[in-house]
């Protein structure tokens, strides 16, 4: 009788007293509908740091984002290490869907024209699911710089380069994110024999966050070997990210002066050693252009 | 030992009995909240949240899923997630407190009962006392409840630089709105 008093006892405890709150919350807490298990902010901005990110901008957000490279720091004081000269990027990328962005952007540089798509097809999710967030990316680039005078004949289609990438990453844990992007870039025309027109390279990079609002960035562009020409250098950049709400601002350290995947990835002649270093930024702006409808 | 079982077995017919009968809960409720910014308002949407209420003892909690807050912009969404609510961190925010005037309300009546509201509220960590009025209606064996009250992310300890203290609002309202349903033994085994 003792031991059935003491067990009943034992059974009722938690069921009375202020425990009854604890308990109800239990049950609560399992019964609440938290199926999204997704994770998000790999990383803060669309590009890593001259290379795209893994991540997209949600359905009818515009971005609009400033890309700005100055000369390089070895150029001396007479040029003001750099500040003298600039390339700059223009561009502009629309969310058709939290998934499916369009891009298209103009450079200074040899006057290029660019348009992407981009597309999320899987999501990190936390635990059990998926563990990596893989973003394809697919872009055009047109030189519209006109052709010296004696290579006039050559075709429209000569201007065109193509580059597909996987952009592979995963966000370890609240700072620390890493991606892997396998990159092929394939031109239509070579600057000379030794270049291949497809162009294999290994992007690597990652963040990691000091504050809330901003992190370390750096990324690594290797060319697979003898593809092209020995000029050619894999590029290192390094990023500081700044983000305020609706802007991220990115100081930028890297050793390629352009800003699209057919200059820094297959055509990159800068040193870090001999001090061909770029110094630059990219402003990216939201806008909402969603209606007002209910959601 | 027959004793024993018979005792057990009647104990736990009864505590069913009284789950039956007292125990409403929801686990779509509704709860959102707006604050009004110098730049910007922000207003955000969960629909996801649990919720039982013991109208016997009046006892009220809520289990609120923080991702399932939506807010119009994407990129607002993934910073209240990533810089202030920290939701990995900290992935439920919850209430535990008690219908203090439970005994007004007279399930048996069709009527909005005014009912006042006092507990413990738990977000991102930290716990602050909310004592707040509401309505509670019941209509065709269901229960509306509706409430509405401020407080600040001070409170919470979710700090706001200076960079973005114009996107923020000192005040945010937050305004739950929940229908009950009586928690039966079908329901429990639903989940």
């Amino acid at each position: 009788m003792v031991k059935i008093s003491f067990l009943l006892v034992l059974v009722c405890l938690p069921l009375t007293f202020a425990q009854a709150q604890d308990e109800l919350l239990k049950l609560a807490g399992a019964t609440d509908s938290a199926a999204s298990e997704t994770v998000t902010g790999t990383f803060k901005a669309t590009r890593l740091v001259n290379g795209h990110s893994v991540e997209t901008n949600g359905e009818g957000v515009l971005l609009f984002l400033i890309s700005h490279r100055f000369g390089t720091l070895n150029s001396g004081a007479y040029e003001f290490f750099g500040l003298d000269q600039a390339t700059i990027r223009l561009g502009l990328e629309y969310g058709l869907t939290d998934c499916l962005n369009v891009g298209i952007g103009r450079s200074s540089l040899e006057k290029t024209f660019d348009g992407f798509l981009k597309y999320k097809l899987l999501q990190q999710q936390t635990k059990q699911g998926m563990p990596v967030t893989l973003t394809l990316f697919t872009s055009t680039a047109v030189r519209s710089l006109k052709w010296p005078d004696e290579e006039e004949s050559l075709d429209l289609e000569h201007r065109f380069t193509y580059t597909h990438q996987l952009l592979i990453a995963r966000k370890f844990t609240e700072r620390l994110s890493l991606q892997l992007s396998p990159t092929l870039v394939h031109r239509n025309l070579v600057p000379a024999r030794q270049d291949e027109n497809n162009v294999y390279a290994l992007g690597g990079g990652g963040r990691f966050k000091i504050t809330k609002h901003t992190s370390f960035n750096a990324e690594y562009y290797y060319l697979l070997s003898d593809q092209t020409r020995e000029a050619f250098r894999n590029t290192l950049s390094l990023g500081f990210d700044i983000e305020t709400g609706g802007h991220v601002f990115q100081l930028i350290f890297t050793n390629a002066q352009g800003m699209v995947e057919k200059f820094f990835v297959p055509q990159n002649t800068g040193y870090w050693s001999k001090g061909d270093i770029y110094f630059g930024f990219n402003i990216s702006r939201t806008f909402d252009l969603k209606g007002d409808e209910e959601w | 030992m027959r004793q024993l079982t018979l005792l057990l077995a009647i104990f736990f017919l009864s505590s069913t009995h009284v789950l039956a009968q007292e125990r409403f809960f929801t686990r779509t409720g509704h709860i959102w909240f707006f604050s009004d910014a110098p730049l910007e308002d922000i207003e955000a949407h969960n629909r996801k949240a649990a919720s039982i209420l013991d109208v016997g003892t009046g006892d009220m909690v809520f289990s609120v899923p923080m991702k399932e807050f939506e807010f119009r912009k994407s990129l607002m969404q993934t910073h209240f997630n990533e810089n202030y609510v920290e939701s990995d961190k900290y992935p439920k925010a919850t209430f535990k407190g008690k219908v203090i005037n439970i005994q007004v309300v007279d399930l048996e009546k069709d009527a909005a009962y005014e009912v006042r509201v006092k507990g413990v509220l738990h977000i991102h960590g930290q716990d602050k006392s909310i004592d707040t009025v509401g309505i509670l209606e019941v209509k065709a064996g269901r229960l509306f409840g509706k409430s509405t009250f401020t407080v600040t992310p001070q409170e919470f300890g979710i700090k706001i630089p200076r960079l973005v203290r114009n996107n923020i609002a000192r005040q945010i309202d937050i305004t739950v709105d929940v229908v009950y349903e009586p928690l039966t033994e079908n329901s429990l085994q639903l989940w």
